[in-house]
């Protein structure tokens, strides 16, 4: 480790203003605190601080992402092998085929999104910020496997300039940048990204996978209910089968590359609970908010709606939304930022993710809606608990004065 | 029958070098100095030059506004320098001790409040009272609604108030007895454990339970009866008011003050009598482990205290001095990533975490990069007060006053959000957004 260290002082003078390399300041600097934890030292206030920094945390939540992200790709292999009408599913063919359907859209997610980053961080002449670490692999989670990537490279640099950048960066940005670039996928593009095609990936890779007949289709269960006729459910895999509820939670589904899960999801979410990352009350609240409506929707059960026929249990399971509640409706920066608000906040978005995947038949996937008009509101709920607070304190001048 | 506080929030920071009281000694140094800046609100006029012979209790300073706030001199010598920075900003002001400590008698002629008030502002000690708002000395003019006096210290490593004040007791009961005829209301004291030592008249105890910030005046004075919009308290310590005490009874003021070396850099850790503004390397004299690595030495508790060199002085509260590594000579690969149960940290991803009684040897780094606030529910986690401290640091940083005012600014001082710094992510100086927020106020209210 020392000669790496060596070569870092050898070369940093390059990087520093009047250097060979100065444009790539930023760059460097981001390498050089990753690797190393800068040596600055308190100059007023405490002398001494807690170890927990942003990079920590942010790699937190990529390492709760992760158990998603490798059944992402278990499940692509999986479906993919389901509709070619194979009964074996060799795991690492499985594994390997998934890796290789995802690894552009990551590749790309990151290199738009970070080469944003390095360039704003270096005209701005600040740090890198960690922010874009999650962002980035959120983003291939959330899109159906089959997003051209040169949408996901569109809708990234969309989001990161526009919804991140333009607000002065991480920890300012109103909407969750994750879901600024699929909000922005399914407006811009809607006939590629909805239908029964795109969540299955159909064409073999680098040897792997097989060609799939033509009249395949893939539709995801919350597109079965939509498109469903009649007050009886039939939700089917992709041989054909019907769907259980034990299906749902292991994530045996077609949907979104890392969203299928609820298992993983779990497991993501008991990893951000223990280390203390993500915030309890935000997670129980959106659960809470969704079971009620799906309660609701479900005791008022009518055929418009086939979503209502739904059991609460596989409404909080289907989609996106085991999915948004663990990693999206936590994001601190664009959620309620008080205890009180959390509470409200996550319960409308339960409540909202449900009422627009039920009464809304055009949008089958709500919770993306939810949080981000939740997103706008966050600040609102917290104004009104910040003025519930201040009047306390006035009141309580005023009793005492009397 | 005295009230129970139970403080919840707030964090018992354990780190290593914990003076024992079993090892005391008493230092001397050739060379004493007072640095106005420890005293906030204090706009310093020199009363002495160069050269002048001064004795103990002896004007050096005096305020702009209210000249008969003084500061005098802790010992007596000759003023050997006055240092001054930018714009002939008075630095400190250098004595060089001399002679055989000649005091000046303070005469107290009535027993009318305003007399008293003239003995403690002449005396110098009035300096050491703090005013909220502003987390400011006293305004003279002003009574106070109420008096909060700390009898704990509850900051990492912090001095024991019962072994420092283990002979005071009259001393107290006098400086308590002084400080209930300053205000028409209570003159409150927050305890660990209910003691005789404080049964002066007019004084209510009050037992406080809790991790620090439990012992903060400001904390004890926000859970018992906070600030309120136009009112002002006052808060102090028990040293203090002994100090008040023993000025009434025998006319002189204090010439020492005994305080702990501590930190992990300190071979013994102990309690050391040493004149007031002694200079910091004739304390610490033979007591730093010799290693090569750059050290940090804290005038004061690592959450609070003011960086200094050996050739620097014991600063203001005169209770503490701490040595830890500086940490600028250390290379942590990939740190972020550690596992080391030796990483310090509140966050349960840290396996120290789960060492509560492990002593732990931070150094003085920021440990990541400054960001912006990010984390939510960091700050109330750790602030004992209701406050919502997120959206009030945002109303200081963008200097609204209509909204620092509606969210509590006057209940603070900077020391109150220690640990609000210590624990934040985003590595914010909360304590500096603080104190430029209280300064900006004043200057623009008063």
């Amino acid at each position: 480790m020392k000669a790496l260290r060596k070569f870092l002082d050898r070369i940093k003078p390059q990087f520093e203003p009047g250097g060979r390399f100065q444009s790539f300041r930023s760059v460097f600097d981001g390498f050089e605190t990753f690797l190393y934890t800068p040596r600055t030292t308190s100059t007023s206030g405490v002398h001494i601080h807690d170890s927990i920094d942003s990079k920590r945390t942010m790699i937190i939540v990529v390492l709760a992402l992760l158990p998603c992200f490798f059944f992402g790709m278990y499940n692509t292999g999986f479906q993919h092998w389901l509709a070619a009408g194979e009964t074996e599913f060799p795991f690492w063919d499985l594994m390997a085929y998934g890796f290789f359907a995802i690894l552009p859209s990551v590749v790309v997610s990151y290199g738009v999104g970070l080469g944003i980053e390095f360039i704003v961080a270096q005209w701005r002449k600040e740090e890198i910020q960690e922010g874009f670490l999650v962002s980035g692999l959120l983003i291939p989670m959330i899109c159906p496997i089959e997003t051209p990537v040169w949408m996901i490279a569109v809708a990234t640099a969309f989001s990161v300039i526009f919804a991140k950048e333009v607000f002065g960066g991480t920890g300012f940005n109103i909407f969750n940048p994750a879901l600024v670039t699929r909000a922005f996928l399914f407006f811009a593009y809607p006939a590629q990204m909805s239908g029964d095609k795109v969540f299955v990936a159909t064409d073999p890779i680098l040897g792997f996978g097989h060609t799939l007949p033509d009249g395949f289709t893939g539709a995801t269960p919350l597109a079965q209910v939509a498109t469903n006729v009649g007050d009886q459910l039939n939700l089917t895999s992709l041989s054909g089968d019907a769907v259980s509820t034990w299906d749902m939670f292991l994530g045996l589904i077609p949907g979104s590359f890392g969203e299928t899960s609820t298992l993983c999801i779990l497991i993501g979410a008991i990893i951000l609970l223990v280390s203390g990352i993500a915030n309890w009350r935000v997670i129980l609240s959106v659960f809470v908010g969704g079971a009620l409506m799906a309660w609701i929707a479900n005791i008022f059960q009518s055929p418009t709606y086939a979503a209502s026929l739904l059991s609460p249990i596989d409404q909080l399971m289907l989609g996106g939304f085991a999915f948004a509640a663990v990693f999206m409706a936590t994001d601190p920066v664009t959620g309620a930022r008080t205890n009180i608000g959390k509470y409200i906040y996550g319960f409308l978005i339960g409540v909202m993710a449900i009422l627009i995947r039920t009464y809304n038949t055009g949008y089958p996937e709500g919770a993306m809606l939810a949080i981000l008009l939740m997103n706008a509101f966050a600040p609102l709920i917290d104004y009104c608990v910040v003025q519930s607070n201040i009047r306390r304190r006035q009141r309580r001048g005023i009793t005492i004065k009397s | 029958m005295s009230r129970n506080i139970n403080i919840k929030k707030g964090l018992d920071i354990n780190i290593k070098g914990a003076a024992s009281i079993s090892q005391h000694k008493s230092v001397k140094s050739d060379i004493c100095a007072i640095v106005p800046d420890d005293f906030p609100g204090f706009t310093p006029k020199p009363s002495v030059k160069e050269g002048d012979h001064i004795s103990v209790g002896g004007e050096i300073l005096h305020d702009k506004r209210f000249d008969d706030i003084k500061i005098t001199s802790p010992v007596s010598g000759i003023v050997k320098a006055i240092v001054r920075g930018n714009r002939r900003k008075i630095e400190r002001i250098e004595i060089a001790v001399q002679g055989n400590d000649e005091k000046i008698k303070f005469q107290l002629n009535d027993k009318s409040r305003e007399e008293l008030k003239r003995i403690i502002m002449h005396s110098g000690l009035w300096v050491m009272l703090r005013q909220r708002p502003y987390d400011i000395i006293p305004t003279p003019d002003k009574t106070p609604r109420d008096i909060f006096v700390t009898g704990f210290d509850s900051a990492p490593l912090a001095p024991d108030f019962n072994f420092i004040l283990k002979d005071k007791e009259t001393e107290i009961k006098a400086g308590l007895e002084a400080l209930s005829t300053l205000t028409d209301g209570n003159v409150y004291i927050g305890l660990r454990t209910e003691k005789n030592l404080c049964k002066a008249q007019n004084v209510t105890p009050i037992v406080v339970s809790g991790p620090h910030p439990a012992g903060n005046a400001g904390i004890q004075a926000a859970n018992i009866s906070p600030v309120n919009k136009g009112e002002i308290i006052w808060t102090t310590d028990l040293i203090t008011v002994s100090r008040i005490g023993e000025l009434l009874l025998t006319g002189t003021i204090p010439t020492e003050t005994t305080i702990t070396l501590t930190g992990s850099e300190i071979a013994e850790p102990k309690y050391i009598t040493a004149p007031i503004g002694a200079k910091i390397g004739s304390i610490i004299a033979g007591d730093i482990i010799e290693s090569p690595h750059h050290k940090r030495i804290i005038s004061g508790n690592v959450l609070t205290g003011i960086k200094v060199e050996p050739d620097g002085f014991l600063r203001y509260p005169y209770r503490q001095i701490t040595v830890i590594p500086e940490g600028d000579d250390v290379d942590e690969f990939m740190g972020w990533a550690s596992l080391s149960p030796n990483k310090m940290s509140v966050n349960r991803s840290f396996i120290g975490h789960f060492l509560k009684s492990k002593l732990f040897s931070p150094d003085a780094r920021l440990l990541g990069g400054r960001r912006a606030m990010i984390m939510s529910g960091e700050y109330d986690k750790v602030l004992p007060m209701d406050i919502l401290a997120e959206y009030l640091i945002k109303a200081i940083i963008s200097r609204n006053i209509d909204d620092m005012e509606k969210l509590g600014i006057y209940e603070i001082a900077p020391e109150d959000m220690a640990l609000c710094e210590f624990v934040d992510t985003s590595k914010l100086e909360i304590q500096k957004i603080v104190r430029e927020g209280l300064d900006y106020l004043r200057a623009e209210l008063e």
